[in-house]
Protein backbone atom coordinates (compact mmCIF):
# COMPACT_ATOMS: atom_id res chain seq x y z
CA UNK A 1 0.00 0.00 0.00
CA UNK A 2 1.52 3.52 -1.27
CA UNK A 3 -1.23 5.36 -0.17
CA UNK A 4 -0.57 8.28 2.77
CA UNK A 5 -3.17 7.05 5.49
CA UNK A 6 -3.19 8.02 8.88
CA UNK A 7 -1.19 6.17 10.35
CA UNK A 8 1.46 7.96 8.16
CA UNK A 9 0.01 11.24 8.90
CA UNK A 10 0.93 9.77 12.81
CA UNK A 11 3.84 8.68 12.06
CA UNK A 12 5.08 12.49 10.82
CA UNK A 13 3.11 13.69 14.28
CA UNK A 14 5.21 11.65 16.06
CA UNK A 15 8.13 13.17 14.12
CA UNK A 16 7.20 16.91 14.66
CA UNK A 17 7.23 15.54 18.07
CA UNK A 18 10.78 14.94 18.43
CA UNK A 19 11.33 18.50 16.63
CA UNK A 20 9.54 20.73 18.79
CA UNK A 21 11.45 18.87 21.76
CA UNK A 22 14.80 18.96 20.42
CA UNK A 23 14.01 22.59 20.04
CA UNK A 24 13.31 23.31 23.41
CA UNK A 25 16.17 21.59 24.39
CA UNK A 26 18.24 23.57 22.11
CA UNK A 27 16.77 26.71 23.34
CA UNK A 28 16.69 26.25 26.90
CA UNK A 29 19.94 25.18 27.36
CA UNK A 30 21.20 27.77 24.54
CA UNK A 31 19.59 30.41 26.67
CA UNK A 32 21.26 29.48 29.91
CA UNK A 33 24.68 28.83 28.47
CA UNK A 34 24.11 31.99 26.50
CA UNK A 35 23.58 33.82 29.09
CA UNK A 36 26.58 32.79 30.62
CA UNK A 37 28.38 33.69 27.35
CA UNK A 38 27.20 36.55 26.99
CA UNK A 39 28.01 38.14 30.69
CA UNK A 40 31.13 36.47 29.72
CA UNK A 41 31.78 38.92 27.08
CA UNK A 42 30.85 41.91 28.17
CA UNK A 43 32.74 41.28 31.18
CA UNK A 44 35.56 43.17 32.67
CA UNK A 45 37.81 40.27 32.37
CA UNK A 46 39.69 40.31 29.45
CA UNK A 47 40.99 36.48 29.20
CA UNK A 48 36.82 35.93 29.34
CA UNK A 49 36.31 37.90 27.03
CA UNK A 50 38.80 36.29 24.81
CA UNK A 51 37.67 32.63 25.45
CA UNK A 52 34.15 33.38 24.93
CA UNK A 53 34.59 35.03 21.58
CA UNK A 54 36.89 32.06 20.03
CA UNK A 55 34.26 29.61 21.88
CA UNK A 56 31.38 32.16 19.44
CA UNK A 57 33.20 31.92 16.50
CA UNK A 58 33.91 28.15 16.46
CA UNK A 59 30.29 27.23 16.54
CA UNK A 60 29.24 30.30 14.49
CA UNK A 61 32.40 29.02 11.56
CA UNK A 62 30.99 25.43 11.59
CA UNK A 63 27.67 23.51 10.58
CA UNK A 64 25.60 21.98 12.99
CA UNK A 65 25.78 18.99 11.42
CA UNK A 66 29.52 18.70 11.85
CA UNK A 67 28.86 19.87 15.56
CA UNK A 68 26.54 17.29 16.28
CA UNK A 69 28.40 14.56 14.46
CA UNK A 70 31.78 15.23 16.34
CA UNK A 71 29.94 15.10 19.58
CA UNK A 72 28.25 12.24 19.18
CA UNK A 73 31.17 10.27 17.52
CA UNK A 74 33.68 12.26 19.37
CA UNK A 75 32.97 11.19 22.69
CA UNK A 76 32.09 7.70 21.23
CA UNK A 77 35.68 7.62 20.04
CA UNK A 78 37.52 8.56 23.32
CA UNK A 79 35.72 5.29 24.76
CA UNK A 80 32.81 7.36 26.40
CA UNK A 81 29.24 5.55 25.65
CA UNK A 82 26.96 8.45 24.97
CA UNK A 83 23.08 8.31 24.45
CA UNK A 84 21.89 9.98 21.23
CA UNK A 85 19.77 11.98 23.59
CA UNK A 86 23.17 13.14 25.59
CA UNK A 87 24.84 13.92 22.58
CA UNK A 88 22.57 16.26 20.99
CA UNK A 89 21.44 17.96 24.48
CA UNK A 90 24.88 18.74 24.76
CA UNK A 91 25.33 19.81 21.02
CA UNK A 92 22.34 21.80 20.45
CA UNK A 93 23.14 23.81 23.78
CA UNK A 94 26.45 24.22 22.43
CA UNK A 95 25.44 25.79 19.14
CA UNK A 96 22.51 27.43 20.45
CA UNK A 97 24.46 29.27 23.34
CA UNK A 98 27.21 30.46 20.94
CA UNK A 99 24.58 32.09 19.07
CA UNK A 100 22.25 34.01 21.75
CA UNK A 101 25.37 34.52 23.59
CA UNK A 102 26.70 36.49 20.31
CA UNK A 103 22.83 38.04 20.25
CA UNK A 104 22.58 39.00 23.31
CA UNK A 105 26.07 40.31 23.80
CA UNK A 106 25.19 42.85 20.99
CA UNK A 107 22.24 44.03 23.06
CA UNK A 108 24.10 44.48 26.71
CA UNK A 109 26.19 46.44 24.87
CA UNK A 110 23.27 48.60 23.08
CA UNK A 111 22.03 49.74 26.29
CA UNK A 112 23.34 53.07 26.71
CA UNK A 113 26.04 53.53 28.62
CA UNK A 114 24.54 56.45 30.87
CA UNK A 115 22.36 53.55 32.49
CA UNK A 116 24.84 51.89 34.18
CA UNK A 117 26.93 54.83 35.04
CA UNK A 118 23.39 56.06 36.57
CA UNK A 119 23.60 52.62 38.77
CA UNK A 120 27.12 52.74 39.13
CA UNK A 121 26.45 56.42 41.08
CA UNK A 122 23.52 54.78 43.33
CA UNK A 123 26.07 52.15 44.22
CA UNK A 124 24.23 49.26 42.62
CA UNK A 125 26.64 46.64 42.34
CA UNK A 126 27.15 44.01 39.18
CA UNK A 127 24.61 41.25 39.98
CA UNK A 128 21.68 43.78 40.99
CA UNK A 129 23.18 46.29 37.59
CA UNK A 130 22.80 43.49 35.37
CA UNK A 131 19.86 41.85 36.78
CA UNK A 132 17.23 44.68 37.75
CA UNK A 133 18.97 47.14 35.06
CA UNK A 134 21.11 45.99 31.86
CA UNK A 135 19.31 42.65 31.47
CA UNK A 136 15.55 43.91 31.19
CA UNK A 137 16.26 46.35 29.06
CA UNK A 138 19.02 44.38 26.45
CA UNK A 139 16.71 41.21 26.67
CA UNK A 140 13.48 43.10 25.65
CA UNK A 141 16.21 44.62 22.43
CA UNK A 142 17.05 40.90 21.12
CA UNK A 143 13.94 39.67 21.50
CA UNK A 144 13.38 39.70 17.24
CA UNK A 145 16.99 38.55 16.98
CA UNK A 146 16.35 36.10 19.45
CA UNK A 147 12.94 34.85 17.96
CA UNK A 148 14.63 34.77 14.85
CA UNK A 149 17.21 32.25 16.03
CA UNK A 150 14.35 30.34 17.29
CA UNK A 151 13.22 29.71 13.76
CA UNK A 152 17.05 28.68 12.33
CA UNK A 153 16.99 26.44 15.91
CA UNK A 154 13.59 24.57 14.55
CA UNK A 155 14.32 23.84 11.24
CA UNK A 156 18.03 23.15 12.31
CA UNK A 157 17.10 20.19 14.87
CA UNK A 158 16.08 18.07 10.91
CA UNK A 159 19.84 17.43 11.51
CA UNK A 160 19.56 15.78 14.68
CA UNK A 161 18.23 12.66 12.53
CA UNK A 162 22.49 11.82 12.07
CA UNK A 163 22.49 10.52 14.90
CA UNK A 164 19.42 8.52 14.85
CA UNK A 165 16.77 10.66 15.65
CA UNK A 166 13.65 10.05 13.62
CA UNK A 167 12.45 13.86 13.48
CA UNK A 168 10.36 15.51 11.19
CA UNK A 169 12.09 15.32 8.61
CA UNK A 170 13.41 12.31 9.08
CA UNK A 171 10.07 11.14 9.58
CA UNK A 172 9.06 12.58 5.95
CA UNK A 173 12.22 10.88 4.34
CA UNK A 174 11.14 7.04 5.65
CA UNK A 175 7.52 7.66 4.35
CA UNK A 176 8.17 8.87 1.35
CA UNK A 177 10.50 5.81 1.07
CA UNK A 178 7.53 3.54 1.55
CA UNK A 179 4.76 5.48 -0.10
CA UNK A 180 6.73 6.53 -2.98
CA UNK A 181 5.56 10.18 -2.91
CA UNK A 182 8.07 12.22 -2.12
CA UNK A 183 6.72 15.27 -3.51
CA UNK A 184 3.45 15.01 -1.38
CA UNK A 185 5.12 13.72 1.67
CA UNK A 186 8.10 16.84 1.44
CA UNK A 187 5.00 19.03 0.52
CA UNK A 188 3.71 17.75 4.23
CA UNK A 189 6.59 17.74 6.00
CA UNK A 190 6.90 21.66 5.24
CA UNK A 191 3.91 23.03 5.20
CA UNK A 192 4.20 21.94 9.14
CA UNK A 193 7.99 23.53 9.41
CA UNK A 194 6.14 26.60 8.02
CA UNK A 195 3.06 26.27 10.37
CA UNK A 196 5.60 26.30 12.76
CA UNK A 197 7.81 28.64 12.24
CA UNK A 198 6.11 31.55 9.97
CA UNK A 199 3.81 32.95 13.05
CA UNK A 200 7.09 32.95 15.08
CA UNK A 201 8.88 35.20 12.45
CA UNK A 202 5.70 37.33 12.24
CA UNK A 203 5.86 37.79 15.87
CA UNK A 204 9.53 38.55 15.45
CA UNK A 205 8.70 41.37 12.86
CA UNK A 206 5.98 42.86 14.87
CA UNK A 207 8.66 43.03 18.19
CA UNK A 208 10.95 44.62 15.73
CA UNK A 209 8.43 47.11 14.53
CA UNK A 210 7.09 48.20 17.97
CA UNK A 211 10.81 48.73 19.44
CA UNK A 212 11.35 51.27 16.59
CA UNK A 213 8.08 52.48 16.97
CA UNK A 214 9.65 53.19 20.54
CA UNK A 215 13.23 54.41 19.84
CA UNK A 216 11.19 56.58 17.69
CA UNK A 217 9.20 58.10 20.13
CA UNK B 1 31.59 61.10 73.22
CA UNK B 2 29.61 62.85 70.89
CA UNK B 3 31.19 63.93 67.60
CA UNK B 4 31.05 67.79 66.98
CA UNK B 5 31.15 68.77 63.81
CA UNK B 6 33.91 70.26 62.59
CA UNK B 7 32.93 73.08 60.21
CA UNK B 8 36.20 74.01 58.64
CA UNK B 9 36.28 70.22 57.78
CA UNK B 10 35.93 69.38 53.71
CA UNK B 11 33.17 67.15 52.82
CA UNK B 12 35.25 66.37 50.00
CA UNK B 13 38.79 67.41 49.85
CA UNK B 14 40.50 67.32 45.96
CA UNK B 15 44.06 67.65 46.44
CA UNK B 16 46.45 67.40 42.90
CA UNK B 17 44.22 65.29 41.15
CA UNK B 18 45.31 64.53 37.54
CA UNK B 19 43.93 62.77 34.78
CA UNK B 20 44.61 62.08 31.48
CA UNK B 21 42.34 60.19 28.60
CA UNK B 22 45.38 58.69 26.97
CA UNK B 23 47.76 61.58 26.30
CA UNK B 24 45.30 64.30 26.95
CA UNK B 25 45.50 66.23 30.17
CA UNK B 26 42.03 66.53 31.02
CA UNK B 27 42.93 67.47 34.98
CA UNK B 28 45.43 69.66 35.60
CA UNK B 29 46.65 69.69 39.21
CA UNK B 30 42.95 70.06 40.74
CA UNK B 31 42.51 71.23 44.38
CA UNK B 32 39.17 71.27 45.51
CA UNK B 33 37.80 72.03 49.29
CA UNK B 34 34.06 71.68 50.22
CA UNK B 35 33.00 72.14 53.28
CA UNK B 36 29.74 70.66 54.61
CA UNK B 37 26.74 72.34 53.35
CA UNK B 38 28.49 74.42 50.69
CA UNK B 39 27.42 75.37 46.84
CA UNK B 40 29.85 75.50 44.41
CA UNK B 41 28.36 75.93 40.78
CA UNK B 42 31.28 74.83 38.19
CA UNK B 43 31.22 76.29 35.10
CA UNK B 44 33.69 76.65 31.95
CA UNK B 45 33.95 76.15 28.23
CA UNK B 46 32.87 72.52 27.08
CA UNK B 47 35.66 70.24 27.30
CA UNK B 48 36.74 72.34 30.13
CA UNK B 49 36.83 69.35 32.46
CA UNK B 50 34.05 70.68 34.70
CA UNK B 51 32.11 67.33 33.82
CA UNK B 52 35.28 65.11 34.27
CA UNK B 53 35.86 66.55 37.86
CA UNK B 54 32.80 65.59 38.87
CA UNK B 55 32.61 62.38 37.97
CA UNK B 56 35.90 61.45 39.39
CA UNK B 57 34.34 62.55 42.50
CA UNK B 58 32.24 59.14 43.05
CA UNK B 59 34.66 57.53 40.94
CA UNK B 60 32.84 57.27 37.47
CA UNK B 61 35.96 58.35 36.14
CA UNK B 62 39.40 56.79 37.60
CA UNK B 63 42.33 59.55 38.38
CA UNK B 64 45.96 58.83 38.01
CA UNK B 65 47.66 61.05 40.83
CA UNK B 66 46.34 63.00 43.86
CA UNK B 67 43.77 62.63 46.42
CA UNK B 68 40.22 63.02 46.61
CA UNK B 69 38.61 62.35 50.23
CA UNK B 70 34.93 62.25 50.91
CA UNK B 71 33.43 62.45 54.21
CA UNK B 72 36.61 60.75 55.84
CA UNK B 73 37.30 58.13 53.08
CA UNK B 74 40.15 58.20 50.62
CA UNK B 75 39.44 56.87 47.34
CA UNK B 76 41.54 54.38 46.47
CA UNK B 77 40.16 52.20 43.34
CA UNK B 78 39.06 49.45 45.82
CA UNK B 79 35.43 48.86 45.25
CA UNK B 80 35.38 49.47 49.08
CA UNK B 81 36.13 52.70 49.12
CA UNK B 82 34.20 53.64 45.93
CA UNK B 83 31.02 51.81 47.69
CA UNK B 84 31.62 54.11 50.34
CA UNK B 85 31.86 57.44 48.83
CA UNK B 86 28.52 56.59 45.87
CA UNK B 87 26.46 56.01 49.75
CA UNK B 88 27.17 59.37 50.66
CA UNK B 89 27.60 61.03 46.84
CA UNK B 90 24.16 61.26 44.80
CA UNK B 91 24.52 62.27 41.16
CA UNK B 92 22.32 63.87 38.30
CA UNK B 93 22.75 63.39 34.74
CA UNK B 94 22.03 65.64 31.91
CA UNK B 95 20.34 63.17 30.31
CA UNK B 96 18.24 62.24 33.61
CA UNK B 97 19.28 58.39 33.00
CA UNK B 98 16.17 57.21 34.57
CA UNK B 99 15.45 53.56 34.18
CA UNK B 100 13.48 53.15 31.84
CA UNK B 101 11.48 50.19 32.14
CA UNK B 102 10.50 50.63 35.82
CA UNK B 103 7.93 53.01 37.04
CA UNK B 104 8.43 56.32 38.77
CA UNK B 105 8.44 54.95 42.17
CA UNK B 106 10.51 51.85 41.49
CA UNK B 107 13.11 53.87 40.10
CA UNK B 108 13.37 55.53 43.62
CA UNK B 109 13.23 52.42 45.63
CA UNK B 110 15.74 50.58 43.99
CA UNK B 111 18.75 51.36 45.62
CA UNK B 112 17.91 51.84 48.96
CA UNK B 113 16.75 48.32 48.50
CA UNK B 114 19.30 46.73 47.18
CA UNK B 115 22.20 49.40 48.53
CA UNK B 116 21.03 49.20 51.76
CA UNK B 117 18.94 46.54 52.14
CA UNK B 118 15.92 48.34 52.65
CA UNK B 119 12.63 46.65 52.80
CA UNK B 120 10.43 47.45 49.95
CA UNK B 121 7.59 49.06 51.34
CA UNK B 122 9.69 51.14 53.58
CA UNK B 123 11.91 51.83 50.71
CA UNK B 124 8.80 52.88 49.14
CA UNK B 125 7.90 55.02 51.58
CA UNK B 126 10.95 56.78 51.29
CA UNK B 127 10.80 57.00 47.53
CA UNK B 128 7.32 58.79 47.96
CA UNK B 129 8.82 61.11 50.33
CA UNK B 130 11.26 62.40 48.78
CA UNK B 131 8.65 62.41 45.41
CA UNK B 132 7.04 64.52 46.68
CA UNK B 133 9.61 66.67 48.31
CA UNK B 134 10.28 67.19 44.59
CA UNK B 135 6.23 67.73 43.90
CA UNK B 136 6.23 64.63 41.40
CA UNK B 137 4.53 62.39 44.15
CA UNK B 138 1.45 62.20 41.69
CA UNK B 139 3.39 60.85 38.58
CA UNK B 140 4.67 57.40 40.87
CA UNK B 141 3.32 54.91 39.34
CA UNK B 142 3.95 56.13 35.29
CA UNK B 143 7.00 55.40 33.36
CA UNK B 144 9.70 58.11 32.28
CA UNK B 145 8.78 58.21 29.09
CA UNK B 146 5.71 59.60 30.15
CA UNK B 147 7.06 62.36 31.65
CA UNK B 148 7.73 65.66 30.06
CA UNK B 149 12.05 66.05 30.54
CA UNK B 150 11.80 68.22 33.84
CA UNK B 151 9.50 65.47 35.23
CA UNK B 152 12.14 63.53 34.39
CA UNK B 153 14.80 65.17 35.85
CA UNK B 154 12.74 66.33 39.06
CA UNK B 155 12.41 62.78 39.48
CA UNK B 156 16.26 61.70 38.80
CA UNK B 157 16.90 64.07 41.88
CA UNK B 158 14.81 62.62 43.80
CA UNK B 159 16.07 59.13 43.00
CA UNK B 160 19.65 60.46 44.18
CA UNK B 161 17.76 62.20 47.57
CA UNK B 162 16.20 58.30 48.57
CA UNK B 163 19.63 56.98 49.14
CA UNK B 164 20.07 60.41 51.08
CA UNK B 165 23.53 61.66 50.38
CA UNK B 166 25.59 63.75 51.98
CA UNK B 167 26.20 65.49 49.26
CA UNK B 168 24.84 65.95 45.29
CA UNK B 169 26.73 66.20 42.19
CA UNK B 170 25.22 68.08 39.27
CA UNK B 171 26.03 67.17 35.88
CA UNK B 172 24.49 69.78 33.35
CA UNK B 173 21.31 68.99 34.96
CA UNK B 174 19.32 71.62 32.81
CA UNK B 175 21.33 71.56 29.42
CA UNK B 176 19.23 68.49 28.11
CA UNK B 177 15.57 70.49 28.82
CA UNK B 178 13.26 72.40 26.68
CA UNK B 179 13.93 76.29 27.62
CA UNK B 180 9.90 76.39 29.77
CA UNK B 181 11.16 73.17 31.93
CA UNK B 182 14.66 74.98 33.24
CA UNK B 183 12.45 76.66 36.23
CA UNK B 184 11.35 73.68 37.36
CA UNK B 185 14.64 71.72 37.88
CA UNK B 186 16.22 74.84 38.95
CA UNK B 187 13.26 75.79 41.68
CA UNK B 188 13.86 72.36 42.85
CA UNK B 189 17.46 72.55 43.28
CA UNK B 190 17.20 76.05 45.02
CA UNK B 191 14.98 74.06 47.40
CA UNK B 192 17.48 71.74 48.07
CA UNK B 193 20.35 74.48 48.71
CA UNK B 194 17.97 75.97 51.06
CA UNK B 195 17.77 73.24 53.48
CA UNK B 196 21.19 72.86 53.23
CA UNK B 197 22.24 69.93 50.82
CA UNK B 198 26.41 70.18 49.86
CA UNK B 199 26.05 70.44 46.59
CA UNK B 200 28.35 70.83 43.25
CA UNK B 201 26.82 72.03 40.02
CA UNK B 202 28.26 71.71 36.87
CA UNK B 203 25.97 74.73 34.93
CA UNK B 204 25.94 77.65 33.09
CA UNK B 205 22.78 79.14 35.04
CA UNK B 206 24.22 82.26 36.07
CA UNK B 207 21.58 83.05 37.46
CA UNK B 208 21.28 79.63 39.81
CA UNK B 209 24.56 80.74 40.52
CA UNK B 210 23.81 84.44 41.78
CA UNK B 211 20.91 82.89 44.01
CA UNK B 212 22.68 79.72 45.56
CA UNK B 213 26.43 79.29 45.08
CA UNK B 214 28.71 80.17 47.87
CA UNK B 215 31.67 79.83 45.42
CA UNK B 216 31.82 79.76 41.47
CA UNK B 217 34.58 77.96 40.19
CA UNK B 218 35.65 78.73 36.47
CA UNK B 219 37.81 75.93 34.27
CA UNK B 220 39.18 76.01 31.61
CA UNK B 221 41.53 73.50 29.62
CA UNK B 222 41.57 70.64 33.04
CA UNK B 223 42.25 73.72 34.84
CA UNK B 224 40.67 75.85 37.73
CA UNK B 225 41.33 79.31 36.65
CA UNK B 226 39.49 81.24 38.84
CA UNK B 227 37.18 81.05 42.08
CA UNK B 228 35.13 83.43 44.12
CA UNK B 229 31.63 84.06 45.43
CA UNK B 230 28.85 84.98 43.06
CA UNK B 231 29.32 88.53 43.65
CA UNK B 232 33.10 89.22 43.18
CA UNK B 233 33.05 86.85 40.05
CA UNK B 234 30.47 87.82 37.89
CA UNK B 235 31.18 91.94 38.62
CA UNK B 236 35.27 91.15 38.61
CA UNK B 237 36.54 88.54 36.91
CA UNK B 238 40.40 88.32 37.44
CA UNK B 239 41.14 86.88 34.14
CA UNK B 240 40.67 87.34 30.76
CA UNK B 241 40.07 83.75 29.97
CA UNK B 242 36.85 84.30 32.42
CA UNK B 243 35.96 87.22 31.28
CA UNK B 244 35.78 86.19 27.96
CA UNK B 245 34.08 83.61 29.08
CA UNK B 246 30.86 85.47 30.82
CA UNK B 247 31.15 87.69 28.26
CA UNK B 248 30.10 84.96 26.02
CA UNK B 249 27.39 83.34 28.08
CA UNK B 250 25.86 86.22 29.55
CA UNK B 251 24.85 87.70 25.74
CA UNK B 252 23.05 84.53 25.60
CA UNK B 253 21.02 84.57 28.36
Amino acid sequence: MNIIGPNEILFLLQGLKWTILLSAIGFVGGGVFGLLVALARTSNWKSLRRTTAGYISVFQGTPLLMQLFVVYYGITLIGMEVDAWVAVTIALTLHASAYLGEIWRGAIQAVPKGQSEAANALGLHYVSRTKDIILPQALRLSLPATVGFLVQLIKGTSLAAIVGFIELARAGQIVSNQTYKPLLVFGIVGAVYFVICWPLSLYGARLENRLAAAAAR
Amino acid sequence: MPQTPNIDTPLIAMEGVEKWYGTFHALKSINLMVRKGEKIVLCGPSGSGKSTLIRCINHLEPFEEGRIVVDGTALDDSSRTIDAVRREVGMVFQSFNLFPHMTVLENCALAPMRVRGTKKAEAESIARKYLERVRIQDQADKYPAQLSGGQQQRVAIARALCMEPKAMLFDEPTSALDPEMVKEVLDTMIGLARDGMTMICVTHEMGFARQVADRVIFMASGEIIEEGEPEVFFRNPAHARTRAFLGEILAHH
